[in-house]
Order: structure tokens, then sequence, then C-alpha cells
């Protein structure tokens, strides 16, 4: 076992770790941050997506170890400091981007991420940046419509909500 | 939007701040106060005999509590399988043990062989490595027709063959059948295959089982569309616990599909362990697992065809289906390929003579059951690509030859047992014409091929039987369940509610558009009323969630506990006001007596309720709560009809899904919001189902496609935005708020589009390639092109 430090959410979080366990496994069970989800075991799925040091980051792809000291953003940091949705979330929600809610966490974390690095991304752009997250209830239709309104873009083009 | 609550309003939904933020409660998220961890070891052969099991060294090994092997499971039950199907002699079908852990023999890879429970989920994986099997290989049975030759090795030595039943609907004479088709002037046949599926919801199923010696009580905590359910099976089969000390607990579940209806082995396991171990059993399946003992979908193997009379009538139809069962029988298993897709085959149209034959076969795989659709997709997808390949042969308009063979008045009795009450399809027909702006096609097909590419337009159409169903019709077809719903209204002494529901919410949305019906009926604000569900300690009753049920039956259930409350609360309203209950009226939650400006209101009389002072007594039980159970008097019959246009690469094969377009009829609509994003997550899986999905075995009973790098699930640039309509509306007529049902269209009515536009690309490209199975996959179609 090894001590592990890091911040998440902005606070300072330590904990005992084997050398296996994993990031993802450290924040759901360590934390009990469980608003972190493990879909798959081959980084396929992206239900696990937190960022770590500002990039997203796959939480069942990294040891715990290796974000020492990192400064680690969860789904459960997201929300404005009132408690209020923040924009992307209220925008999945306004535009029905989720369903089961088992794939949002990762969702809304890759989605901060594109708009950071691309604030007003093409549906093309959108698509192609979500290739790393699975969801099975919404046909990603009001996802990518969710990502394309938090961006600012005019969305009420587009058929049926 | 012509309001913003009740009854067709599109109100945000309530469960997704929750979601949002992390602060959902998915099973995994539970822990219990000393719970130890199970790891399953797995078969990773297909098929063999076990000669000995040695889990003498795992005993020892750190942290281990208990090994558990087929043998500590001798006196428990089999799981279940609820329907019974007769086959086309009169004999029941082939009904195998089907043992929580294997009982010397391993008949599916995934299969469980052993289980370790210990402190740490770690500690049980390591030790699960030290258990020592000594197997014999026994030869696997994959394919379904091998499965049926004679001398066929046998997946279960106890039964006469592989051959669970052979089964017949429709018209049971073979010889007027067959004249049928002698007298055709044309016959069109297809032979297909419905690719097996894996459900895969994004979240990966849980079970942790409680024990509390005090009370002799146990607790499951699990991931169910049907937590009553389960508990049933797992009570009065399984274990044999008496059923009021167990309590099952489905709280958020991440998806299901229909995966997450059936009794799993896990489920037992951890209940039964819970109490053997003296602490709780927490476990948690992997991705890697799910694929090899969730219950896997379709695998059909079909062969239609299609009589036409001189003026392209339908006059017969005539199907012969051999479908998978996998190496046991799961929950709902036997009903999917029978009475869920047999009574489909008239699908929206009046042909006269209609067979359907159908053998289901036990091989050497994971079990297969209902997934979104169940039955209905295999029913559809042959149909609606026997009558598009018609129309090629005949030279005559696709659309055109479905408009002309429409049933077109209601009710009608179809040669397959349904009677369908409503439906439009002439109007979702032209609905669809309008949405999927086939006038413009010639344009875009042309747009394409300056690109170098093939454009193709599909089309068909679907009719689904919802709503399951009516007790005493399918008690004789064979299902061994009671298929109502129920609600408890519980109003509280400030007038805020709580509705009881027997169904299941996983994706759905049903604690936004429940609480919509009973405000409007009541008139009242939304933010007044919760649902409860996904709890057997909670919930009073309730057969859960999966056939699109919901809504029909749990909200018809709700709507009569409701009609109750209201009954009751106008007696109270009119003792309170001195009036006859007759004259009183409700609106906008304020009692009134008609014609007067009397009134008293929502809150004022549910206080009284509780607080009877001034309360007819001698009349009225205090209180207002009530329970009403709904068993429907039909199915319900959503319809659609679905465009599907496609571009194809010639140089690789590849398919882009460039517009797809849906018309539907729901009937009455309670949240359009929820419904159209029921339809996009149908459409995702059946344009997965048809591009992309397969589940595949080797030959020795190995699934090839068994994790997300191998198995194609259908990602964001796989799929366009959908343009869906529901505007073409026939409410159902017997039940109260003339609803259909919505959840599985979309995976019923895509594939043969999909397909149907794929065909049309290539034959517009000089191709004559009639027909290719799913998934269209590059490969696929590049040979079917070059071969």
């Amino acid at each position: 076992m090894a001590k592990v430090s890091m911040t998440v959410n902005g606070k300072d979080a330590s904990g005992e770790v084997e050398g296996r366990t994993l990031l993802s496994s450290f924040l759901r069970e360590q934390l009990g941050l469980t608003g972190t989800h493990v879909g798959c075991d081959t980084s396929q799925c992206g239900a696990c997506v937190v960022h770590v040091d500002g990039k997203a980051v796959k939480a069942c792809t990294m040891l715990a170890l290796e974000a020492e000291g990192a400064e680690v953003a969860t789904i459960e940091g997201q929300a404005n400091a009132d408690g209020s949705l923040n924009t992307i979330q209220q925008a999945f929600q306004d535009h029905h981007g989720l369903q089961c809610g088992f794939c949002t966490p990762g969702m809304v974390m890759s989605a901060a991420a594109l708009l950071k690095d691309n604030p007003k991304p093409s549906e093309q752009e959108i698509r192609d940046y979500l290739e790393g997250n699975l969801c099975r209830c919404t046909g990603y239709h009001n996802i990518v419509k969710a990502i394309m309104a938090a961006s600012g873009q005019d969305v009420s083009s587009i058929a049926a909500e | 939007m012509p309001k913003d609550q009740g009854i067709g309003a599109s109100p945000k939904r309530r469960e997704d701040v929750r979601f949002l933020t992390g602060a959902g409660n998915y099973t995994d998220d539970i822990n219990v106060n000393g719970q130890a961890y199970v790891h399953f070891l797995r078969a990773d052969v297909a098929h063999a005999t076990i000669n000995s099991i040695d889990t003498s060294a795992a005993e020892t090994m750190p942290g281990v509590v208990k090994v558990f092997t087929g043998a500590d499971f001798a006196e428990v039950g089999g799981i279940p399988c609820g329907w019974g199907v007769t086959d086309r002699h009169g004999n029941p079908q082939q009904e195998p043990r089907h043992p929580i852990i294997a009982d010397g023999t391993i008949r599916h890879v995934g299969e469980i062989v052993a289980a370790v429970v210990a402190d740490t989920l770690e500690q049980a994986r390591d030790a699960a490595e030290a258990i020592e099997l000594d197997l014999s290989d026994k030869p696997a049975v994959v394919n379904m027709a091998a499965a049926l030759a004679e001398d066929a090795a046998k997946v279960h030595e106890d039964l006469t063959s592989n051959l669970c039943y052979d089964w017949v609907f429709g018209n049971p004479d073979d010889d007027a059948v067959q004249a049928a088709f002698d007298s055709a002037a044309h016959v069109t046949t297809l032979e297909l295959v419905n690719n097996r599926l894996v459900a895969n919801p994004m979240e990966p199923r849980v079970a942790i089982g409680e024990y509390t010696r005090g009370t002799d009580e146990y607790t499951l905590h699990t991931t169910s569309q049907n937590p009553h359910v389960i508990r049933l099976l797992m009570c009065a089969f399984v274990l044999g616990l008496p059923e009021h000390k167990v309590r099952v607990i489905a709280p958020d579940v991440g998806g299901g599909f229909g995966s997450k209806i059936f009794h799993y082995a896990e489920e037992a396991f951890c209940t039964f362990a819970a109490k053997a171990c003296g602490r709780a059993v927490k476990w948690t399946s992997t991705r890697a697992e799910a694929f090899i003992s969730d219950a896997h979908g379709r695998d059909h193997v079909t062969k239609i065809e299609l009589a036409l009379d001189a003026d392209n009538n339908f006059t017969a139809l005539r199907t012969n289906t051999m479908a998978n069962m996998g190496a046991y029988l799961s929950t709902f298993s036997t009903s999917v390929p029978s009475y869920l897709h047999g009574t489909l085959m008239a699908g929206n149209y009046k042909t006269p003579i209609v067979q359907v034959n159908v053998k289901t076969v036990f091989t050497n795989t994971v079990p297969v059951d209902a997934y979104r659709g169940a039955g209905r997709p295999e029913a559809t997808f042959q149909l609606e690509r026997v009558i598009d390949k018609a129309a090629r042969e005949l030279g005559a308009d696709p659309i055109a030859l479905r408009r002309q063979n429409f049933i077109t008045e209601f009710p009608y009795e179809t040669p397959v047992a349904l009677t369908y009450d409503t439906g439009d399809y002439v109007a979702t027909m032209d609905k669809l014409e309008e949405v999927a702006d086939i006038a413009g096609f010639a344009a875009r097909r042309a747009e394409s091929e300056k690109n170098g590419k093939l454009r193709g337009f599909g089309v068909n159409c679907y009719i689904e039987a919802c709503g399951i169903a009516p007790s005493n019709i399918v008690g004789m077809l064979g299902a061994r369940a009671g298929l109502y719903d129920a609600a408890t209204v519980r109003v509280n002494a400030t007038g805020t509610i709580s509705v009881f529901v027997g169904a299941h919410s996983h994706g759905q949305g049903h604690e936004t558009s429940f609480p919509q019906v009973v405000a409007d009926m009541i008139g009242i604000d939304e933010s007044m009323v919760d649902i409860v569900h996904g709890d057997t300690g909670r919930v009073p009753f309730g057969m859960g969630t999966y056939g699109s049920r919901s809504i029909a039956v749990c909200g018809s259930a709700m709507v009569r506990a409701t009609e109750k409350i209201i009954s009751k609360a106008k007696k109270i309203a009119a003792h309170l006001m001195e009036a006859s209950d007759a004259d009183i009226e409700l609106k906008d939650g304020q009692f009134t007596v008609a014609g007067t400006d009397k009134s008293v209101a929502w809150g004022d009389v549910t206080l009284t309720a509780y607080v009877p002072h001034n309360y007819p007594l001698e009349e009225l039980e205090p209180g207002l709560e009530e329970t009403a159970f709904y068993d429907p008097a039909n199915f319900t019959y959503p319809s659609g009809a679905y465009a599907c246009e496609v571009e194809v690469d010639p140089d690789t094969g590849k398919v882009t899904i460039e517009r797809f377009a849906a018309a539907d009829d729901f009937g009455n609509i309670i949240n359009p919001m929820i419904v159209d994003g029921q339809v996009h997550g149908g459409l995702g899986q059946g344009i997965g189902q048809a591009l992309l999905e397969n589940a595949a075995y080797d030959e020795d009973g190995q699934l090839l496609s068994a994790s997300f790098m191998d198995y194609a699930m259908p990602r964001a640039d796989d799929v366009p935005f959908y343009q869906v309509d529901h505007t073409c509306q026939t409410p159902c007529t017997h039940n109260p708020l003339g609803v259909k049902g919505c959840g599985e269209a979309g995976a019923i009515g895509s594939p043969p589009a999909v397909v149907n536009a794929v065909i049309d690309a290539l034959q517009s490209g000089g191709k004559s390639v009639t027909h290719i199975d799913m998934p269209l996959s590059p490969a696929r179609v590049w040979a079917a092109m070059n071969g």
C-alpha cells in the first residue's frame, strides 16, 4: 500500500492504495465520489471520464498513484457555486440529453473538455469528439444537440427535441 | 407547447438533476456495512463434463470467506422459465434444469462454475485462480441447423434432442397454405438471418444480498426492470424463501433494454450466500462478464415466402424460423420467438392467410431472451424485407405496394390471433413521405453520385403489440404470470402525493411523466406529486417495465387509483359544503358545488381526510389512499412508417446513414419530449443492429465479440440527427389514457429501412444484390457488390 494525495474538485484528498488501484476505484470507493461510473473494462465506454490537470482522462485507465499531486475534477464538482446546474449540465436537461443517466457524467466531462478547446464545435466535430463515449439510450441525437446548445449555437432548426 | 404542465406538456425531467451532478444512486454505488465481495469463476469452454473441482487451495487464500460450487446449490431450485409453449403436436416445450452454479456439466462459456466470497474483490479474484478444475471437453453445439441434425451432440443429455419446441401458428392447414402459394401469380422468397445481439445497457449488472439474522429477513439490491418479479421467482422457484421476508430493491438502473427483466443466477447467489456467509455479499459485473452472462437477443434464421395475386395483392405469407434459446431457458425466452413474434406476422397488411412455424433450439451459447422489441423486430424485419424484395421483383413502387395492402378498417382481426383496435397506416405513411422529404430524394441522389457515392432510399412499416398484456389471454398462451400492473396513490394530509408504481424507470423518465398525469387529473402543481418505484418494501406490487407497457398498463392503474381518490375526496368535499357528492366538480384543485360559488380547496379536503373532526365517519373511512390493479383488455398497437437514406462508398462498402425519418402513431402522448427521446434511442439501437452489432460465436462456442473492442456499439458519428414525428394519433380504445406505448418502436421499425436503403443504393449502381445479412459491415457490402 502507498499513500496518494491529490486535489479533487478543489479539496485535498488522500488515501492508501495498492499499486493496482485505478483512479476510478479510488474516487468511487475511497472518496465516495460515485458519480464517476465504470461501464466497461477496456476503456471504450467513457462513463468514467474525469479531468486531470484540465485534461479529459478515462479514470479507469489511470492508476490512482499516477494522479499524485494532480488536480482532479469530477462530475460532483461541475455545478455552479450556488448548486445550480452549469451551462453544459443545464443544456443536457433542457434538451433531454440523458435518459438512464449512467453515461451522463462522462458525457458532461467530455463535453466540457471539448468546449474548452473548441468553443463552437460543428455537429460533426462533436460526433467525432464523442468517439470515446458510448450511450445506449439516446441515439446521441439530444446529446449532440445539447452540446451545440451549450456552446451558444441555435439548435431550434434541428428536428424534434 | 400549449402548456408547461400536465398531459401533453414537456416539462424538464426532474430526475436529470441528480444524474447530471453525480448524485444518482445506482446499485454499485451502494455499499453495505461489512459486505464481502464475490468473484465468479466462469467456464471458458462451451461444453464439458466437470469431473472434479478442487477448492482447497482457494479456501486458504487471504481474505477468503467461503467458496461455493454446484454442490452447495443441490437443494435449491433452478432458475424458472416464465412461459410454457405448447408445440404443434400439443406437447409441452422441453425444459431443462437451469442451475445457479453448473451441476456437473458446463453448457456455455460464461456459465458459473464456482464462486469465491472474500473480504475484498481482489482477494476473491486471486483465490479463484487457485481453484483447480478437472474437465472433459464435450463437442460444442453452436449452429442451429447442426443442432437439429439427428446425430447432433445434445446440450442436455436428459432431453430427447436439442429442439425446445416446434410451434405452428396462424393457419395450421399446410395444404390450404400450399394451395394459396400454388395459385399465386407471384411468390417472393427470402432467406435471412436476424443477427444475434447483446443489449449492453451502459450499467453492468450488480447484485448485493443482505441477511438479517434477528428477523430472518433478506434484502437484495439489484439492477432490475421488475423487482417484484425477481422476488417472486427467486422466492417461489429458486430459494424457497417466504416472499414476505424478502425485499428486492432496484434503485437507479442504468438502462435495461430487456436484459434486466430476467432473474439471473447472480441474484439468487448473492441472496443465498449472504445467509451462508453471515455477511452481505456484493457482485459487480465487469463488461467482459456481461457479454457472457447477460441474456442475448434475436438470433433467428428464417425463410419467408410471400404470395401475391396478379394485381399485387398479398394472398398468403409463410415463414419458417429457427430461433436460438442458448443453453438454458431464460425467464421470457420461449415467448419471444412464439407469441411475441408469430402474432405480429400480419404486420400492417390484410394478408388473408398467414402461417408461422418456429423451431427453438438449444445450443452451447449464452441464453437468449427479450431485447428491445423482443420478437417484434424479428417479425417486422422479415416481413418488410420480403415486401421490399417483392416490389423489386414486380417492378412495383415499394410504398405503393404497401399502401395497396394496408389494413384500413378497425378493429381488425388478423389471421394470427390479434385484434388491432385502432391505427391509420395511410396517415403515418403520408406523414412519413412529408417528413422524409421523399420529393427531394432524386436531387440528393444526384448530388451523391456526383461525389462518387451510391445513394439509396428504404422504407418500411411496423406494427407492434405492446402494453403486455391481458392476463387471461397470455395465460391461455402459456404465460406463468399475470401481466397486469398496480399503483397506490397516497395523499398526505397536506395534499402532497406519493404514487407507488409497479413500473420501473431506468431511463424512461417516469418520475417526470407519471406525475404529469396525476397532477393533471386533480389540477394541482406537478411538484406536489412524486412517484416511488423499484422497491418491494415500499411499492405494494407490480410486474415491472418491458414491452412498452409502463404508461399503458401501470399508468392506467395509476389513473384508476387516482379516480378512486377523487371519488372519495368529492364525498369529503360534499360533506364540508353540505351538498350531494354528485354535484361536486373538481377543477384546478378546487372542489365546487355545481352552479354555485361554494368551493373548498384540495388541501382543505386532504387535511380533513386526516383530521376528521367534521367528517362522515359512519359512511367513510378517514385517510386518503387508494390502490388499483389494472389488467388491460387487449394489447396496444403502436404503428408507423420509417424511412432511411444511405450513402454507400462503392470502393470500400462503407454505409453512411444520411437521413432517418420516423412517423409513429403512439395514440395519445403524455410527454412529447420523452417520447421523441425514446424513439431516438430505439433508432440508435436499430441502426446498430443493421450496420454494426453482431454477437459472433466460433464453432467451439467461444464468443468472438465479447468486449467493446470487438462488439461494435453505435457511436455518435455512426448516426445522424433523426426526423421524428408522432402527430398521427389514433388513441387506444381500451385504456383510460388512450396511450399505446413508445419504448420499442424505434428498434423494431428501423433495421429493415436501413437494409432496404442499402439494397436500393446498390441496385442504383447496377448491382443485382437482393439481400445482405445484418450487420451490413463494409466487408459484407463490398463482398456483395463484388461477389
